[in-house]
């Protein structure tokens, strides 16, 4: 073979490593994920209608807005802060296609970094995508990563000072949408998209934020509700009583002070709403994990982190029977209904009653997919994509 | 001025790829003909944005 013929077919053989691993990318960064929404939701919005600039970017998400049939205080839900925590963006889901608000009014974020949702861990080898069984056939959702697509954010600095506390903090964070709060108008995509939601929260009046999120096994905060000083005695009284009554365990962390960027501390400080965030146990994200699999992201079972477990290296127990998606999804979504009654409880006068979402028990007995709705069979009119 | 400096990293993709290519045509050996495509691979996938 001649040295050219030889660069021939090795270019050729690069360039169909290029278009198979290229399509894969592409497919996967403009998968439609839709969403039938309930007929409780009376609003659909753009985040750049609270913040122009974000117009034709990645991260213009769309913001579920659910007006109770009676007035009361505002509760806003953020779905996809971190979308390779699939969880919160599935509760978020439920809540989108399913609830009705009798009193009060419900924000539904199911992608808030939606530019993260469109890439995959570059080198982690994760798969691209998942689908939850459904009755009607399953919904394949983009799996995404913790940070903001390289393709629209980059290049990264050697040090991100957060603004405006000015701490340092790790380079790659300045992609990471829960250390961007509360953003600024003239910063990176990310910290718009923050800024964004901060001036929704204030147009809007929001009186609680809970941000959805997961974590790995090997992480302290962990099965608990992370509370801004503002927020402290709701997630308490929430806590005992998802303990008490639902029968999983939920702890609750107060927001440190001096740790910057994140939802807990940022929205609570720049904002007269109480901020929470919510953290599920997942499995799929410990360093220790086997296979990083669609099945283990699902199933939450992985012999490493178990064995991990019984070294004593955990702060959240694990077995054969792993962490499925259908408890980690439940817990999202009893914590969200307990923290409405609480609050009712607290404020009669500022209720929030929210109707037709499974609690804890009833995913687990039926499934997540029980409760996503057939695209195929929606009005056109109530069919959206994220 | 982000903007200006995603410009200017594109840019440098570019050139970088070009400068690989160039080394691919110009190389004598198997072994870094082949080393040079596993590199230039994710340069081009940056270079036409899709990862």
């Amino acid at each position: 073979m001649t040295p050219m013929l030889r660069k021939i077919v090795f270019s050729v053989a690069g360039l169909l490593l290029l278009i198979v691993s290229g399509m894969s990318f592409y497919e996967s960064r403009n998968l439609k994920e839709p969403v039938v929404v309930s007929d409780g939701v009376t609003k659909v919005v753009r985040l750049s209608t609270y913040f122009s600039p974000l117009q034709g970017t990645a991260n213009d998400c769309n913001i579920y807005i659910l007006e109770g049939k009676e007035p009361g205080a505002t509760l806003c839900i953020l779905g996809g802060t971190h979308p390779e925590e699939p969880a919160g963006r599935l509760a978020t889901w439920l809540f989108a296609e399913n609830a009705v608000m009798s009193k009060g009014r419900l924000i539904v974020v199911l992608s808030a970094n939606r530019s993260g949702s469109t890439v995959t861990r570059v080198g982690g080898a994760y798969p691209p995508d998942f689908t939850i069984p459904t009755s009607w056939g399953g919904q394949t959702f983009r799996l995404g990563d913790r940070w903001s697509n390289p393709l629209d954010q980059w290049p990264d600095p050697e040090v991100y000072i957060h603004y405006p506390s000015f701490q340092e903090l790790a380079y790659v964070d300045i992609r990471n949408l829960n250390r961007c709060w509360p953003g600024r108008p003239n910063g990176t995509l990310t910290e718009k998209t923050t800024y964004a939601f901060m001036e929704m929260i204030r147009k809007e009046k929001v009186d609680i934020v809970i941000d959805l999120h997961e974590a790995e096994l090997q992480y302290p905060v962990i099965s608990t509700i992370v509370a801004h000083e503002k927020g402290q005695e709701l997630a308490v009284i929430a806590s005992m009583m998802l303990t008490d009554m639902e029968g999983f365990k939920m702890g609750m962390e107060f927001s440190p002070k001096n740790l910057h960027g994140l939802s807990h501390r940022e929205i609570g400080d720049h904002s007269d709403a109480i901020s929470l965030l919510f953290e599920a146990p997942e499995p799929f994200l410990d360093a220790t994990r086997g296979r990083t699999t669609r099945e283990q992201l699902l199933t939450g079972q992985d012999d490493f982190v178990v064995k991990a477990g019984k070294h004593g290296l955990l702060f959240e127990k694990i077995d054969e029977k792993g962490w499925p998606i259908d408890v980690r999804v439940g817990r999202h979504t009893s914590a969200v209904l307990q923290v409405m009654s609480s609050w009712t409880e607290a404020y009669p006068d500022k209720p929030l009653v929210c109707d037709n979402v499974p609690r804890y028990a009833e995913v687990i007995a039926r499934g997540t997919g029980a409760f996503l709705r057939a695209p195929a069979e929606a009005r056109q009119d109530r069919l959206f994509h994220e | 001025m982000e903007l200006i400096i995603t410009i200017i990293y594109y840019a440098l993709v570019a050139f970088v790829s070009a400068l690989l290519i160039y080394n691919l045509i110009k190389s004598k050996e198997w072994q870094k003909e082949i080393l040079t495509i596993i590199v230039l691979i994710p340069f081009l996938l940056r270079l036409f944005m899709l990862k």
